[in-house]
């Protein structure tokens, strides 16, 4: 099996009124390069925190971490961010554009912030694929909720990323644009062959996964291969 | 309510009207400035004047005064005032200076402050001088050293530190150089035609009542036309020129307050923007929407009134600075004490407009709708349709109004002052709006993702771009015109004296000395330019008017002005090529009979109501001459050239007592001095004024009154990198979601740093380019209308102002964002960042 991300024994404990709160507890699971897995659990068990490490977010107060063959205890901040950078793509639940650039730009920020040139094109095909190349020069504020995820979407799969992070993706949206956001995803992500983690409470888009992970009160409780 | 609403923003709210505090600390500094004023005047008036009573004429009191001059005060004095030419026979310098022939125990009042400090006194004693400090600088001179005045070399007994009623300015324009007046005579610069004020200086005791006596005896000296000057005058006079400094001053910090408060305005905007759920939640619960709108109009103001307070402290501490920054303006020393009455004031009026500004955007929290709780995207009614918006608008630009009146005391001048500051605001943000819109079009899409990143911050929502390019830039504009002006002065007289101009001025050449002296340039090889005669004389009447005539009766077209006055006329018998008729008709020579047919300037006639066909009457020397204006003239007065307002034909006044001026020019330096040293050794009574020293003290006078219109403009400048720390701190959530989202896309600390910096950047650079290019406009509209010169600027002075507001920018702005490059990457995953 090649995994892409493995966590063993992982444990993140936070301060909190001088005592220490463990969040997540002795986590260890490893994800196969191109799966796709939900991390699924209810309010406050730990999925945000646990996908933060998994993406190199975050350290882990014990355990190991590694994503793509590398140990991430051992970077430094910026080397992190090159890694993600390189190997990872991000998709939030409140979408998380850049307000003062319009869609094609926001689109090319992971690109640019690697130092590649004329990336203009590659941006605007990505637009393209979730439909919204004619709107490559509106402003986030400009665009609705759905629309906005769309451009969320092309952004994540713009530096052609290896593993692909998603927080609650249809958290903000009606039930028909979650639908739509949702097929765009799984159908780019096919497309790209990436491996796709994400958060959610809902159950029936984690059975569009092919496993489920549950925790609960920061433990794993179940780790299913539908 | 207020009160609990306000819990969590106490902090924020104060940072709102920390952008009001330097502008009320301006303005408590220059009323506190203002009384200070006052009392040191009233306290040191007499030391002003240096006595009780003055006389004061260009020509010595008669004998029939003499008796009336020595009846008055139970100490008397007498002094003469002259420009004249003085040699250090050390370093061989001579220059010109202001010589003061003084007899009796003059001042009676405060003393002239000399080191050694008992030679103020002692000078009088011999043939000892007292030479003005910066003079003794200049020349290198020392105490023990000798000074030639006239024919008289005279031991320099001590240096002039302080003298009654002088000022750093006019040493700057004219040091002084004190004589005993017992030498003057053998000077041989005592003669006649020579420009010489008389000043008779009297002291009385304690308890007299001087006023009463200037009563008695106004009439008599009027008739010889003698002024008089009072310790009570002296107070006035010297309060009103106060008067007309402080209030400058405080419309100038008045600026400050506003730009301030536009500021207010902006954060108390995002402030609200920030409470529309807390408000729509408070309207679902039931409160009113006028109870809603009092609940933050109450946090207003008491933030309104503490800001007010920090701002009269801070002012009362910066007067203490005050007497520095005005020191070469002051003739007096300037005691400071708090003044409780600047501070109150400063008080009220922080308050009051702190209010007005902020209810602009306060008003529409009446209009918030409780359905925004359920709906976060529901949309009230445009706040531009709201009748009480435009009431606010009106509000504040009365009080703008008022304000400017109570300071000027004349509507006139505060609707200028109130139309222009209103123009000045809309031109500057019209040109910021420009500038950003040009650099967003036209900045090149190949640019680097960090560049192209910084600039589209500037657009962020809530941004204040608007408002800091218009703070800063308004000081920033303020600087470079004054640097612009000041190029343009020196440039103006630079250019007189380039080329073939004229670049040295002989006067006071006697008709005796004239072919000598004409003889001595042209054995040192120097061009004689122009040489004309110059002869005094006064005007008796225009028409039928006299002067008492035209003062009493208002309804005349000719000006009582016309007649206060020494005129210094020439005669020649054809016109200059800076010369053009503009009406009548000029004669070259003076008909054997009837009046004399004179010239005058066109402007003077006009500003004087006076006309082709008028008839004058002037007294030249005591003899009464009838003339009639011929023709006017226009005069090109740029360049060094002699040009007169009135000018008299060939075949009148050449036997009348005159003087001639010399224009010539002098190659080098040294090919000056030689010359200058030659004629002040042989002819003692010729004053010369070098141009080259003319530009090295208008240099000097400039900056010194530069210095206070840049601290007065500092004021504006830190009100903009106030108005640009509250703007970074209330920025700092959307910066810290924007910084933390980079992060987590990849970005490095290293971009995310230039990021900021270049951010900053813009805005500083755009601040001041805008700043640059109002000054840029000003100036050379001054240069093309009024200098009319070829506009040129400095780049140097320039660059230097905008690379230090950006730099400025820069580093404020990244001290105040220091916490945002540190946030984890993980926060972005939180609503609550």
């Amino acid at each position: 099996m090649n995994s892409i991300l493995t966590l063993q024994s992982v444990n993140k404990v936070y301060q909190s009124g001088g005592r220490d709160l463990k969040v997540l507890d002795n986590i260890s699971f490893a994800v196969e390069a191109g799966s796709t897995m939900a991390i699924v659990g209810p309010s406050g068990s730990g999925k945000t925190t646990l996908l933060g490490l998994c993406a190199g977010l975050d350290r882990a107060s014990s355990g190991s971490v590694e994503l793509h063959d590398t140990r991430l205890n051992d970077l430094s901040e910026n080397q992190l961010a090159a890694l993600r950078n390189q190997y990872v793509g991000f998709i939030f639940q409140n979408f998380q554009l850049m307000p003062t650039l319009t869609a094609i730009e926001n689109v090319m920020v992971p690109l640019e912030l690697r130092g590649e040139k004329n990336v203009r094109p590659i941006a605007l095909d990505l637009l393209d694929q979730v439909g919204l190349a004619d709107r490559s020069h509106h402003y986030p504020t400009q665009l609705s909720g759905g629309e906005q995820q769309r451009v969320s979407l092309a952004r994540a799969f713009s530096n052609q990323p290896q593993i692909l992070f998603a927080d609650e993706p249809t958290g903000n949206l009606d039930a028909e644009t979650s639908e739509k956001v949702i097929q765009l995803l799984f159908d780019l992500n096919k497309q790209a062959s990436t491996t796709l983690v994400l958060v959610t409470h809902d159950l029936d888009l984690a059975a569009m996964t092919q496993r489920i992970v549950k925790i609960k009160g920061g433990k794993l409780v179940s780790d299913d291969t539908l | 309510m207020a009160w609990r609403d306000s819990r969590r923003s106490r902090s924020r709210l104060l940072l709102f009207v920390s952008s009001v505090i330097l502008g009320i600390a301006a303005l408590v500094a220059i009323y506190s400035l203002g009384d200070n004023l006052r009392q040191n005047i009233d306290t040191q008036a007499a030391t002003l004047l240096g006595a009780d009573l003055e006389i004061s004429g260009n020509r010595p009191a008669a004998a029939t005064l003499r008796p009336l001059l020595d009846s008055l005060g139970t100490e008397r004095s007498e002094e003469r005032r002259f420009a004249s030419m003085v040699y250090f026979t050390k370093s061989g310098g001579n220059r010109l200076a202001q010589i003061r022939a003084l007899k009796g125990g003059y001042p009676y009042y405060g003393e002239l402050e000399t080191v050694p400090a008992s030679a103020g006194r002692t000078f009088r004693a011999g043939r000892q001088a007292l030479v003005d400090q910066t003079l003794m600088l200049q020349y290198d001179a020392q105490v023990g050293d000798s000074v030639k005045v006239g024919e008289v070399t005279f031991l320099i007994a001590g240096v002039l530190l302080k003298a009654p009623g002088q000022t750093g300015i006019s040493t700057t324009v004219a040091p002084s150089v004190y004589i005993p007046l017992s030498y003057l005579a053998q000077t041989g610069l005592e003669q006649k035609g020579s420009r010489i004020n008389y000043l008779y200086f009297f002291k009385y005791p304690f308890a007299a009542d001087v006023e009463r006596v200037v009563k008695a005896i106004k009439p008599r000296l009027d008739a010889d036309e003698l002024d008089t000057q009072t310790v009570q005058g002296q107070k006035e006079s010297t309060g009103r020129s106060f008067e007309d400094l402080t209030q400058f001053l405080a419309l100038v910090g008045f600026i400050a307050l506003l730009l301030g408060c536009v500021g207010v305005a902006s954060a108390v905007h995002i402030y609200i923007r920030e409470k529309l759920n807390s408000i729509a939640l408070l309207r679902c619960l039931g409160v009113k929407s006028s109870h809603a709108f009092v609940i933050y109009l109450i946090q207003i103001v008491g933030v309104g009134f503490m800001g007010s307070l920090l701002g009269a402290a801070l002012g009362t501490v910066i007067q203490q600075f005050l007497p520095l920054v005005l020191k070469d303006f002051l003739p007096f020393e300037l005691t400071t004490a708090i003044s409780w009455s600047a501070v109150g004031q400063g008080i009220v009026l922080g308050t009051i407009i702190s209010i007005l500004f902020a209810l602009l955007p306060l008003i529409s929290v009446r209009n918030i709708s409780p359905l925004r709780v359920l709906r976060a995207s529901f949309e009230s009614a445009p706040a531009s349709r709201d009748p009480l918006r435009w009431l606010v608008y009106g509000l504040i630009i009365v009080f703008v109004l008022v304000f400017t009146w109570l300071q000027t005391d004349s509507w006139l001048e505060a609707l200028i002052f109130t139309t222009s500051i209103l123009a000045a605001f809309l031109l500057l943000l019209a040109m910021a709006s420009l500038l950003v819109w040009l650099v967003q079009r036209f900045f090149p899409t190949s640019w680097r993702y960090v560049w192209r990143q910084a600039l589209a911050n500037l657009h962020r929502p809530n941004n204040q771009t608007s408002i800091l390019i218009v703070s800063i830039g308004l000081g920033t504009a303020f600087i470079c015109t004054l640097i612009l002006v000041q190029g343009l002065l020196l440039k103006r007289v630079t250019l007189s004296t380039s080329g073939n101009q004229p670049n040295i001025l002989l006067f006071d050449i006697q008709s005796s000395q004239q072919q000598q002296v004409l003889d001595l340039a042209t054995q040192q090889g120097l061009p004689i330019i122009q040489s004309v005669p110059v002869v005094n004389m006064r005007l008796e009447k225009v028409n039928d008017y006299t002067a008492t005539k035209a003062e009493k009766d208002t309804s005349s077209r000719i000006s009582h002005r016309i007649f206060g006055r020494e005129y210094r006329v020439s005669y020649r018998d054809t016109l200059t090529e800076f010369e053009e008729v503009k009406a009548g008709r000029w004669q070259g020579t003076a008909p054997a009979q009837g009046p004399v047919p004179i010239s005058m300037e066109e402007g003077f006639a006009e500003r004087n109501g006076v006309r082709v066909g008028d008839t004058l009457t002037f007294n030249v020397q005591g003899a009464l001459l009838t003339t009639v204006i011929g023709s006017l003239r226009e005069i090109d007065w740029n360049g060094v050239r002699t040009s007169f307002l009135v000018l008299f034909p060939k075949g009148v006044l050449e036997d009348a007592p005159q003087f001639h001026v010399l224009l010539t020019r002098v190659a080098s330096n040294e090919r000056s001095a030689t010359f200058q040293r030659a004629v002040v050794q042989q002819f003692p009574n010729i004053s010369i004024i070098d141009l080259g020293l003319v530009l090295k003290v208008l240099d000097e006078l400039l900056e010194k009154i530069g210095f206070v219109i840049r601290f007065m403009a500092g004021f504006s400048i830190l009100t903009g990198l106030i108005v640009l720390i509250s703007s970074v701190l209330i920025s700092k959530y959307q910066r810290l979601q924007e910084s933390v989202l980079l992060r987590t896309l990849g970005a490095s600390r290293k971009q995310i740093f230039s990021i900021t910096a270049l951010e900053y950047f813009f805005l500083g650079g755009l601040a001041a380019a805008t700043g640059i290019l109002v000054a840029l406009a000003g100036s050379w509209a001054l240069a093309k209308f009024t200098f009319k010169l070829g506009f040129m600027p400095q780049f140097l002075p320039l660059l230097i102002v905008f690379l230090t507001v950006s730099g400025l920018t820069i580093l404020i702005g990244l001290i105040n964002s220091r916490g945002i490059l540190s946030r984890s990457p993980l926060e972005v995953l939180r609503q609550d960042v």
